[in-house]
C-alpha cells in the first residue's frame, strides 16, 4: 500500500530550516545513512517513521550535530557549521541526558547556564510545561521513566529553539501524558518552530503532524501528509 | 558564551554529585590507604631510608588513587549519554575540561590531605630541607596529575577497555612530571639537595600540558 504523497510545500533552499544533500553515514562498513537528500521547510511538523535499524536516530543525531557525516552536506538555518547554530537546537534523545543524583530544578539550573540562561524562573516554567512540579526535590533517580521523559522534553525545550529534534519522546509515557505531550509540540509548532519527532507512535500525532517522512535502510523512501495509505482513505 | 561561568556552574554541579555519591573519593581513599599498609609492611625502614623512599612511594600512591577517580568523573557524564547534552549546547569545550580537572584537583587535594599524616605517621617522616616547598610541589604535581588524567580519561571512557586504557595512556606522559615529583619531595625531605630545578620543571611541564590540553579537547569532545 502506498501512502498519501505529500502535498508540495516550500522546498527551496533559501526556505528550508533544513536541508541535507547526499547524507552518507556510515559505521565501519555499515552505512546507517545511504545518500539522504531532503528539505524541511519552517513551522513545521515532521514525525519520521521507519522500522529499526532504518537510519532515524542517525539522521537525527546529525542533524544535531552529534554525527559528523561521512560524506554529504547538512545546513541548517542556512550554515553547514553546525556548531555556529547549536543554541537554536534542542535535542531529545532516548536516553534521558540528565543527572539521576540531581532533581529536575537542579538538572535544568545546570543546562540552563550552558545556554546562558540564569534565571530559576524560566527553568520552573519549562518544567511545569511538561506537567511537572519544578519543588518537586528528589532526585531523577527516582522518577518514573514517563516523568523522564517529560523532563527531558524540558530540558530539550529550555532555551526555546528554533528546531527541536526528539527521538521517542513518547516511550514508555502513558497514553495520556503522551497525549499531553503531543498536544505541547503542535502548540510549539504553532508558534513557528520546526519539530522533528522519530517515533513508533505515530497515531499520537496523526491529525497534529504536517508531514510523515518514511526511512527505510537509510534514505527517505517517502513523503506524505497523512499517516494513512491511499487506498484505505 | 562566558567560559568562566559556564566552567563554574559545571564544576558546582561535579562538586554537588561527588557530594551525594562520594564514588571518587571513596574509592580513592580506599585504594591509597591500602597502598599505605602495603607498603608499610613491604618495607620496614630507618628515618634516614624513609626520607629517601617516602617521596616515590606518595606520588605513586596518589597517582593510582588519582586514576580511580578520573575514570569516574567522565562515567558519570556517560551514564544517560548527558555528555551528548553538553556536545549540541553552545558552551565550550574547554569550560568542560577545566571543570573537570579543577573537580579532580579538589579531590585528589582532599585525598593527599587525608593520607600525608598517615604515611608521616606509618614512615615517621621529617623534613631536613625547607618544608614549605612542599606545598608548591604538591599543588603543581597534583595539577600535573589531573590535568594530564582529565584529558586522557576522555580519550579512554569511550573505548571498550577503558580501566586499561586510561593508564596506558596516562603513565608514559606522567614520567618527567613524576620524576620531577619524587625527586623535589626527596630532596625537601633529605635537605640534601635544592628542590628549585624540579619545582621549576613541573610548573613548566603543568604550563606546557595545560595549555596543549585546551587545543586538543574539543576535538576529543566531539569525536564519535
Amino acid at each position: 500500500m502506498r501512502p498519501a504523497p505529500v502535498k508540495p510545500s516550500l522546498t527551496t533552499q533559501d526556505s528550508a530550516v533544513i536541508s541535507t544533500n547526499g547524507l552518507v553515514k556510515e559505521f565501519g562498513r555499515f552505512a546507517a545513512l545511504r545518500g539522504v537528500s531532503a528539505e524541511f521547510t519552517p513551522g513545521r511538523l515532521y514525525v519520521i517513521l521507519g522500522d529499526n535499524g532504518a537510519g532515524k536516530t542517525t539522521l537525527l543525531r546529525s542533524l544535531a550535530g552529534l554525527a559528523q557525516p561521512t560524506r554529504g552536506k547538512i545546513v541548517v538555518l542556512g550554515t553547514t557549521n553546525l556548531r555556529t547554530v547549536c543554541g537554536q537546537i534542542g535535542y531529545m534523545a532516548h536516553p534521558s541526558l540528565l543527572y539521576d543524583e540531581m532533581s529536575a530544578m537542579e538538572n535544568l539550573r545546570y543546562f540552563a547556564r550552558l545556554y546562558e540562561i540564569f534565571d530559576d524562573a524560566t527553568c520552573a516554567r519549562m518544567i511545569t510545561s511538561v506537567g511537572l512540579d519544578p519543588a518537586l526535590a528528589r532526585p531523577v533517580a527516582q522518577y518514573s521513566q514517563g516523568m523522564r521523559q517529560r523532563l527531558s522534553l524540558a530540558r530539550a525545550i529550555l532555551n526555546d529553539p528554533k528546531i527541536l529534534l526528539l527521538d521517542e519522546p513518547f516511550s514508555n509515557v502513558d497514553v495520556h501524558s503522551a497525549r499531553e505531550m503531543a498536544g505541547l509540540l503542535a502548540k510549539m509548532r504553532d508558534s513557528g518552530k520546526s519539530i522533528f519527532v522519530v517515533t513508533h507512535q505515530a497515531s499520537l500525532l496523526e491529525n497534529l503532524a504536517d508531514e510523515f517522512v518514511w526511512m527505510e535502510a537509510g534514505q527517505i523512501t517517502r513523503r506524505t501528509s497523512t499517516l494513512q495509505p491511499v487506498e484505505a482513505q | 558564551m562566558s567560559l568562566f561561568a559556564v566552567t563554574r556552574a559545571t564544576l558546582a554541579k561535579d562538586l554537588r554529585l561527588e557530594w551525594r555519591s562520594k564514588d571518587a573519593i571513596n574509592s580513592m581513599l580506599f585504594f591509597a590507604l591500602l597502598m599505605v599498609v602495603v607498603f608499610s609492611f613491604s618495607f620496614d625502614p630507618n628515618a634516614e631510608e624513609s626520607r629517601r623512599i617516602a617521596g616515590g612511594l606518595v606520588w605513586v600512591a596518589f597517582l593510582f588513587a588519582a586514576v580511580v577517580a578520573l575514570n569516574q568523573t567522565w562515567a558519570r557524564e556517560l551514564r544517560n549519554q548527558v555528555l551528548d547534552a553538553y556536545r549540541v549546547s553552545p558552551a565550550p569545550a574547554n569550560s568542560l575540561f577545566m571543570a573537570k580537572a579543577l573537580g579532580n584537583f579538589v579531590f585528589v587535594v582532599v585525598l593527599e590531605a587525608l593520607m600525608t599524616p598517615l604515611f608521616i605517621m606509618f614512615y615517621q617522616l621529617r623534613a631536613l630541607g625547607p618544608a614549605w616547598q612542599l606545598i608548591p610541589v604538591a599543588a603543581l604535581g597534583t595539577w600535573a596529575l589531573v590535568v594530564n588524567g582529565t584529558f586522557f580519561a576522555a580519550i579512554s571512557i569511550r573505548t571498550r577497555s577503558r580501566e586499561i586504557m586510561l593508564p596506558l595512556l596516562l603513565f608514559p606522559f606522567s614520567i618527567p612530571a613524576l620524576l620531577a615529583m619524587v625527586n623535589a619531595t626527596t630532596a625537601i625531605l633529605t635537605g640534601e639537595l635544592s628542590a628549585r630545578f624540579w619545582i621549576v620543571l613541573l610548573a613548566t611541564y603543568d604550563v606546557v600540558f595545560t595549555i596543549a590540553c585546551l587545543l586538543l579537547f574539543e576535538s576529543v569532545l566531539q569525536a564519535e
